[in-house]
């Protein structure tokens, strides 16, 4: 339970100081200005180093996934998406994987049925994951409106289509309804499954409470308690263009959005949500199945000293002549073959 | 490094996009400034306050609009001022208000917001010119 309660305790402790910090005029430049900027730096410093760290990390070998024909002989019909044999077919596997959650799709949950253990399907996971981050994405894009000027064309058609419903004034989004039901779906999810509860750690609930925060105080500001769009728009932009400066009227509601935002940037390059960059390094998806056709060298192999048969015999050659030993006639050309035996590059 | 270089131009992507709102407002001629949206002249108050009205003007125009529309009640009693107004966008709004480019516009298309009010009515000014 504790594993819940605190990281719901902390979202609601840091919403809670955005918006005191917003209550109070004198603080408006530490929230509004300087943890804004903090925040940032840090998501794309610390974005920029778990990235680097990674580069220096090898991969030693091609891992084959078992999801696809591996291309072998010619009547054997190869499936290149799933073990792609070429370039193309890892692109296309990549997109699959950062665009559609290919992986995710192939979930699968084991249950009792009476006293019979069945495999079945599990689609419920990407379903809701897939909700989640397309509803994110475009509640980003939709969000370009108050920190680009003027506002970039693709603004209102997302509106509309988004607002396609019109429900009451201002409209509501589709997206804001999805979001909400996708997180509240990954949450419960890890709350009535036991399995799930019983490996769900404070770090997997703390961003869904976080993002959630922030699409309550996104939806309390536009729905309930409007705050001062002008006033809004003209701050995010006075930071977007390094000019900050704090305008009147800008809500203290406002301020705890501002403020659980900013938690997840700095969060951001602390956690798991490093998935997101992460994803593109995922060695059984971006490398090419093709380990029995290509001789791949170990990256960090070092030369080891050998002693080959033939080397021995030369050592030798005169103490083995001289008891009778046969020796060996062709290994004259052997010793390149022995060489190369012995495993490095 | 390992893979470098394909890693190395993916984060600088990253970092270009991140930077993208600065880069563009910059190249687009650089952040304008706060709307004034221009107030009659020849009129001081709008049916109420000018801060109820700004916080509120969206949802009063929609009410008005399903009065008249759905139950045919034309008459608006404004809370602040007391005083009868006829609900009606072109007749009573846009009679003080008579540029929609400098007073609706203004602060719109700043924000970015669409409303759908001009998917039916017509600005009287627009179509004459």
């Amino acid at each position: 339970m504790a594993k819940m309660l605190y990281p719901f305790l902390i979202v609601v402790a840091l919403a809670l100081v955005g918006y005191a910090g917003g209550s109070l005029p004198a603080l408006q430049v530490v929230f509004g200005i300087i943890i804004p900027y903090i925040a940032m730096a840090a998501f794309v410093a610390g974005f920029a180093y778990r990235m680097l760290g990674w580069v220096r990390s090898p991969v030693p070998f091609r891992i084959t996934t078992t999801a696809g024909q591996q291309r072998s002989l010619p009547w054997i019909k190869a499936n290149n998406l799933e073990a792609p044999a070429n370039k193309l077919g890892v692109l296309g596997r990549m997109a699959l994987e950062v665009l559609l959650f290919r992986s995710l799709f192939r979930n699968t949950s084991a249950g009792l049925r009476g006293k019979r253990l069945l495999f079945g399907e599990e689609k419920l996971l990407w379903a809701g994951g897939l909700l989640f981050h397309y509803s994110f994405l475009v509640i980003i894009l939709r969000h370009t409106r108050f920190f680009l000027d003027p506002v970039p064309f693709f603004v209102p058609w997302l509106q509309a289509v988004d607002g396609f419903f019109q429900v009451g004034v201002p409209a509501m989004y589709i997206t804001t309804a999805t979001i909400l039901v996708a997180l509240l779906f990954l949450f419960a999810r890890r709350v009535v499954m036991p399995q799930i509860r019983y490996i769900s750690l404070p770090a997997d609930y703390f961003p869904l409470f976080l993002i959630l925060g922030i699409g309550t105080t996104g939806v309390l500001m536009r729905h309930f308690f409007r705050v001062d769009i002008e006033a809004v728009k003209e701050l995010a932009l006075s930071l977007v263009v390094l000019q900050p400066r704090i305008p009147a009227n800008v809500g203290p509601l406002f301020f705890a959005h501002l403020a659980l935002v900013s938690s997840l940037l700095v969060y951001f390059p602390l956690s798991k949500l490093m998935h997101m960059g992460g994803i593109f390094l995922s060695p059984t998806r971006n490398l090419t199945n093709d380990n029995r056709r290509r001789r791949h060298v170990n990256p960090w192999n070092y030369p080891v000293p050998t002693h080959s048969y033939a080397e021995w015999q030369e050592e030798f050659k005169e103490k083995l002549e001289m008891a009778g030993i046969p020796l060996d006639e062709d290994l004259d050309h052997k010793p390149e073959m022995a060489a190369a035996r012995g495993g490095h590059a | 490094m390992y893979d470098g270089k394909y890693i190395v131009p993916g984060l600088l992507i990253f970092l270009a996009v991140f930077f993208i709102p600065t880069a563009y407002t910059y190249a687009t001629g650089g952040p304008s400034q706060p709307p004034k949206p221009a107030l009659p002249a020849n009129e001081t108050q709008c049916v109420e306050s000018k801060d109820w009205m700004r916080d509120n003007h969206m949802q009063l125009l929609v009410q008005w609009r399903e009065d008249v529309v759905r139950n045919n009640d034309r008459t608006y009693t404004s809370f602040t001022y007391n005083k009868q107004y006829k609900k009606s966008l072109t007749n009573t709004c846009l009679k003080c208000h008579d540029n929609k480019q400098d007073f609706c516009d203004s602060c719109h298309t700043y924000a970015g917001v669409s409303p759908n009010c001009w998917d039916c009515h017509n600005v009287p000014k627009e179509v004459s010119s």
